[in-house]
C-alpha cells in the first residue's frame, strides 16, 4: 500500500512539476518542452514519492503542527514501507543493491561478450550506453551496499544502541534510492547517455537527453549518501552504550565513521559538478564551453575532488569488515588496533588532496603533476598500517577457514595487487602510458571488486545468521569463495597485460593482437558470473529453509552477538555495559561486555 | 518534534537536543562544501576578474538586509527559549520580511545582470549560479520560518520545546554566513 501511495505521489508530483514549468514557458512566450519540465517534474516526482511512501505520515505532518503517525509493522510487509528500524532499513539496502549488483553484472557479461572478438559486434553507441550503465550502477552498489546495508544493520548493534541517531532520516535515505533506479533505467528510453559514469563535458553537455536523467538521478543519490553519512556519524558519536569508548569500538564501526565523513562532505562536489553540467545544458551557462570562455577541466577538478575520495567511501568499510572477520576467525585480538584507526583517519585526510592524479594527461598545468604524484603515493602509508594490522592479526593465529574468513583472506591478496598496480598509475611517467587503458580497468576492479565486494561477501556470510536467524550452507559458501577468487584472478590479470599493450578502455573494437587476452578474460568472466547463481541460491534457500542459527554461531566477542538472531526490534533486552576491548581473545578474564542473562528467545523469533 | 525520535532512540530529552545539534552542524558542514565548490569554480574560471557593470550599492544594501535579519532570527530563538510568544512571533515575522526583501533585491540585481552579463558570459555563469544557489537557500529558510510561525501560533514553543526554532535559526545564520563569503567573491575581489 505504501508503495502504491508513493507511486501515486510520484505521478502527481511529476504532473505538477511539469505543469508549473510548462505554464511558465507559455507565460514567457517560449515553446513548451525541452529538458527543464522533465528535470523539475522529476524533482517534484521524487518529493511526491517520498511523501506518499510514508514521509508525510511519519514526519512531514509534524512540520505543519499535526501529530505524526508512526506504526511499527511486523511480518514481511515491514520491508515494503517507510520503516524506521535500522535492521529493516539495512535489509532493504542489502536486497536492493544485490538486485542492482545482478543487473550491473549482467551488463558486464554483455561487455565481455562484445569484446570476445576484435570487431564491433554491438554498435558503438549501444556499447557506450551499456558500459555507462554498468559503471554507474556498480558505483552505486559500491557506495551504498556496505555502508547502507551492513553499516545500517550492524553499527547500532555493535555499539549497543537502540537505533540510529535519526531513524526517520534513515528511512528517508533509503526511500530516495528507488527514484534513482527509475531515472537511471528510463534513461535508455530517451536516448541513454554515453559518457560513462564520469560524465565528462564537453560530451555530457551535448549528448542525448538521457544525460539529464543521469544528472538528476545522481544528485538524488548523492543526497541519500550525504544524509546516510550524517546519520552514521551522529549515531557513532552520540548513541554508544555506557562504557563504549571510541577506542573500544569494533574496527568496522571505525571504518564506517571514516567513510561517512567523506560521504558527508565530498559528495557535494559531485552534485555541484553535475548541476553545472545541467545548467550548461538547460540554462545557457558556459562553465564548460570553451567557446564561451569556460573550461572543461573545471569539471574534472570538481568531479575528482569527490570521486577520488569516493573510492575510500567504498574501500574503507571493506577494510573494516576484513579486519573484523580476520580477528574473530584468527581468535586473536586485532593487531595494532590504534594503527588501523590511524590508518583509516589518515586515508580520510589524504583522500581530499590527491584528486588530480586522475588528470595527468588531461592538459592541466604541469607543475601540478609532481605534488599530486607525491601526495598520492603517501596514501600507501595509512593503507600500509591497515595491512600491517591485518597481517599481524593472522600471524600465528588459529585460522578458522569458514566462508567469511576465506573472503577476508582473498581481500588481502586482491587488494595487495590492486594497491601495487596503483603505484604505476600514480607515477606520472608510467601513467602517461597507462592512462585510459585496461590496466586502469584491471586496477580499479582489483581494489573495488577484489577489495570491497569480496569484503561485502565476507560481511554478508559473517552476519547472515544474525540477520536472517538461519545458517547458510557452509559447503556452498566455501565453493562460492574459492570459485569467485579463482575466476576473478583469471578475468582481470590478463587485462593488466592487455592494458600495457595498449588496449584502451571504453571501446568496442580493438586490434587483432589483443584478441587472446580478451577471449581469455571473457570466458573467465562468464565463469565468474555463474558463481553468483550458486551464491544467490544458497542465500535465498537458506533464508527460507536453512538450519536455525544460534545467537552467536561464531563464538565472537562483539556486542551484536550478545543478542538473539535476529535481534528483537529494540535490539537488546537490557542496555549492555561495555567494560573492555572488543576482541579479548586469549586474554584470561578479559571481556568486552559485562555478561548479562542471554535472552531466552534465541533464534527464529521476530 | 523530538518526541517521536526520543521514543525511537530511548534518549533523554536533553541528550536528544545535543544529538539534534550535532546533526545540524554536520549538515551545515556538508552544505559549506557545496558553496566551496561553486566559489572555487568562480575563481578557477575567472581568477579575480569581475564584470564592470555590477551594482555594488545594491549588493551592499541587500547584504545589510540579510545580516540584519540574523539579528532578528536570534531574537526569535531567544524569545522562544524563554517562552515569550509575542516576541517570538514578532521577531520571526521580521526575519521573514527581511528575507523576502533580500529576495526582492536579488530579483532587481538579476534584472540588471541579465542586461549586462547574461548567463551565456563567463562572469554571468558564475554570478547567476552562485546567487541562485544562495537565494534558493534563503527561500528554503523563509519557508521554514513561515512554518514555525504557523505551527507556533498556539504557543507550543517554550523552554521545553525550542529545538525546531533553534534549528531553523541556526540554518538561517549559516545561510547568512555563506553570503558573507559569496558577496566579496562576486562583488568586491578584483
Amino acid at each position: 500500500m505504501a508503495i502504491l501511495k508513493g507511486i501515486a505521489g510520484a505521478v502527481a508530483g511529476y504532473a505538477l512539476g511539469f505543469a508549473v514549468v510548462a505554464a511558465a514557458q507559455l507565460a514567457m512566450g517560449n515553446p513548451v518542452g525541452g529538458a527543464v519540465p522533465v528535470v523539475i517534474g522529476s524533482v517534484f516526482a521524487t518529493v511526491g514519492w517520498l511523501l506518499g511512501v510514508g514521509l508525510w505520515r511519519a514526519w512531514a505532518r509534524e512540520w505543519f503542527g499535526l501529530e505524526p503517525r508512526l506504526d511499527v509493522p511486523t511480518g514481511p510487509g515491514r520491508y515494503f514501507r517507510f520503516n524506521t528500524d535500522h535492521k529493516v532499513i539495512g535489509v532493504q539496502y542489502l536486497v536492493t543493491f544485490v538486485i542492482v549488483f545482478g543487473l550491473a553484472g549482467l551488463l558486464a557479461m554483455v561487455i565481455r561478450w562484445e569484446l570476445i572478438t576484435p570487431a564491433a559486434d554491438l554498435g558503438g553507441d549501444a556499447y557506450n550506453q551499456v558500459m555507462s550503465l554498468h559503471g554507474i550502477l556498480m558505483v552505486a552498489v559500491a557506495v551504498a551496499a556496505v555502508l547502507g546495508g551492513l553499516g545500517n544493520y550492524c553499527v547500532p548493534l555493535m555499539i549497543g544502541a537502540r537505533d540510529m541517531a535519526f531513524p526517520r532520516l534513515n528511512a528517508l535515505s533509503y526511500w530516495l534510492i528507488p527514484p534513482v533506479a527509475v531515472l537511471l533505467l528510463t534513461a535508455p528510453f530517451v536516448g541513454g547517455w554515453d559518457s560513462g559514469w564520469t560524465a565528462y563535458p564537453p560530451l555530457s553537455v551535448v549528448n542525448a537527453g538521457g544525460q539529464v536523467l543521469f544528472v538528476v538521478a545522481i544528485v538524488i543519490f548523492g543526497l541519500s549518501s550525504i544524509l546516510g553519512g550524517l546519520n552514521a556519524i551522529a549515531t557513532i558519536l552520540r548513541m554508544r552504550a555506557p562504557g563504549m569508548t571510541l577506542m573500544r569500538m569494533p574496527i568496522f564501526v571505525w571504518s564506517v565513521l571514516a567513510a561517512s565523513i567523506i560521504s558527508l562532505l565530498f559528495t557535494q562536489f559531485f552534485a555541484a559538478s553535475l548541476i553545472l553540467v545541467l545548467l550548461d545544458r538547460v540554462a545557457g551557462t558556459t562553465f564548460f564551453e570553451a567557446a564561451g570562455g569556460g573550461n572543461p577541466l573545471l569539471y574534472q577538478h570538481l568531479f575528482w575532488f569527490y570521486s577520488h575520495p569516493a573510492v575510500y567511501v567504498m574501500i574503507l568499510p571493506g577494510f573494516g569488515i576484513t579486519l573484523e572477520v580476520l580477528t574473530h576467525f584468527s581468535r586473536k585480538p586485532l593487531f595494532a588496533y590504534k594503527g588501523a584507526v590511524a590508518g583509516f583517519l589518515g586515508i580520510v585526510v589524504l583522500s581530499g588532496i590527491v584528486w588530480a592524479h586522475h588528470m595527468f594527461t588531461s592538459g592541466m598545468a604541469h607543475f601540478m603533476n609532481i605534488p599530486f604524484m607525491a601526495l598520492t603515493e603517501l596514501i600507501s602509508i595509512p593503507t600500509g598500517l591497515v595491512f600491517l594490522s591485518a597481517l599481524g592479526t593472522i600471524w600465528r593465529g588459529r585460522l578458522w577457514l569458514r566462508t567469511p574468513m576465506l573472503f577476508a583472506l582473498a581481500v588481502l591478496f586482491n587488494f595487495a595487487i590492486g594497491g601495487v598496480t596503483g603505484i604505476y598509475l600514480a607515477d606520472v611517467a608510467t601513467d602517461i602510458h597507462l592512462q585510459d587503458t585496461y590496466f586502469v580497468v584491471a586496477h580499479f576492479h582489483y581494489t573495488i571488486v577484489g577489495g570491497e565486494i569480496f569484503a561485502l561477501m565476507a560481511g554478508i556470510y559473517y552476519w547472515y545468521p544474525k540477520i536472517t536467524g538461519r545458517m547458510y550452507r557452509e559447503g556452498l559458501g566455501r565453493l562460492h569463495a574459492v570459485w569467485m577468487f579463482l575466476a576473478f584472478q583469471l578475468v582481470f590479470l590478463p587485462l593488466f597485460v592487455a592494458g600495457i599493450h595498449g588496449m584502451n578502455r571504453r571501446i568496442n573494437e580493438y586490434v587483432e593482437p589483443l584478441r587472446g587476452y580478451n577471449v581469455f578474460a571473457s570466458v573467465a568472466a562468464f565463469v565468474l558470473g555463474a558463481v553468483f547463481l550458486i551464491a544467490l541460491g544458497n542465500l535465498v534457500w537458506s533464508w527460507a529453509r536453512g538450519r536455525v542459527a544460534e545467537a552467536n554461531p561464531w563464538r565472537a566477542t562483539t556486542l551484536e552477538w550478545t543478542t538473539s538472531s535476529p535481534p528483537p526490534p529494540h535490539n537488546f533486552e537490557q542496555t549492555p555495559e561495555v567494560v573492555g576491548d572488543p576482541y579479548p581473545y586469549g586474554e584470561p578474564g578479559a571481556v568486552h561486555v559485562r555478561p548479562v542473562t542471554v535472552p531466552t528467545i534465541a533464534g527464529g523469533s521476530e | 518534534m523530538a518526541a517521536v525520535t526520543e521514543h525511537l532512540t530511548h534518549e533523554h530529552p536533553a541528550e536528544r537536543l545535543r544529538t539534534n545539534r550535532l546533526g545540524l552542524w554536520l549538515f551545515i558542514a556538508s552544505e559549506s562544501f557545496l558553496f566551496a565548490a561553486l566559489i572555487s569554480a568562480r575563481y578557477y574560471l575567472l581568477g579575480t576578474e569581475r564584470s564592470e557593470h555590477l551594482n555594488q550599492a545594491l549588493g551592499f544594501a541587500i547584504s545589510l538586509v540579510l545580516l540584519t535579519s540574523s539579528l532578528f532570527a536570534y531574537r526569535a530563538e531567544t524569545a522562544a527559549r524563554f517562552g515569550d510568544q509575542r516576541g517570538f512571533r514578532r521577531a520571526t515575522a521580521t526575519t521573514i520580511a527581511l528575507g523576502l526583501l533580500f529576495m526582492v533585491g536579488v530579483v532587481l540585481e538579476w534584472r540588471e545582470g541579465l542586461a549586462f552579463f547574461p548567463p551565456s558570459t563567463l562572469y554571468g555563469s558564475a554570478f547567476f549560479t552562485l546567487v541562485g544557489f544562495h537565494a534558493f537557500h534563503v527561500f528554503t529558510g523563509v519557508v521554514a520560518l513561515a512554518l514555525l510561525l504557523f505551527v507556533g501560533r498556539d504557543g507550543r514553543f517554550g523552554p521545553e520545546n525550542h529545538w525546531p526554532v533553534e534549528g531553523v535559526v541556526k540554518y538561517w545564520h549559516f545561510v547568512d554566513v555563506a553570503w558573507v563569503f559569496i558577496f566579496p567573491t562576486l562583488y568586491l575581489v578584483k
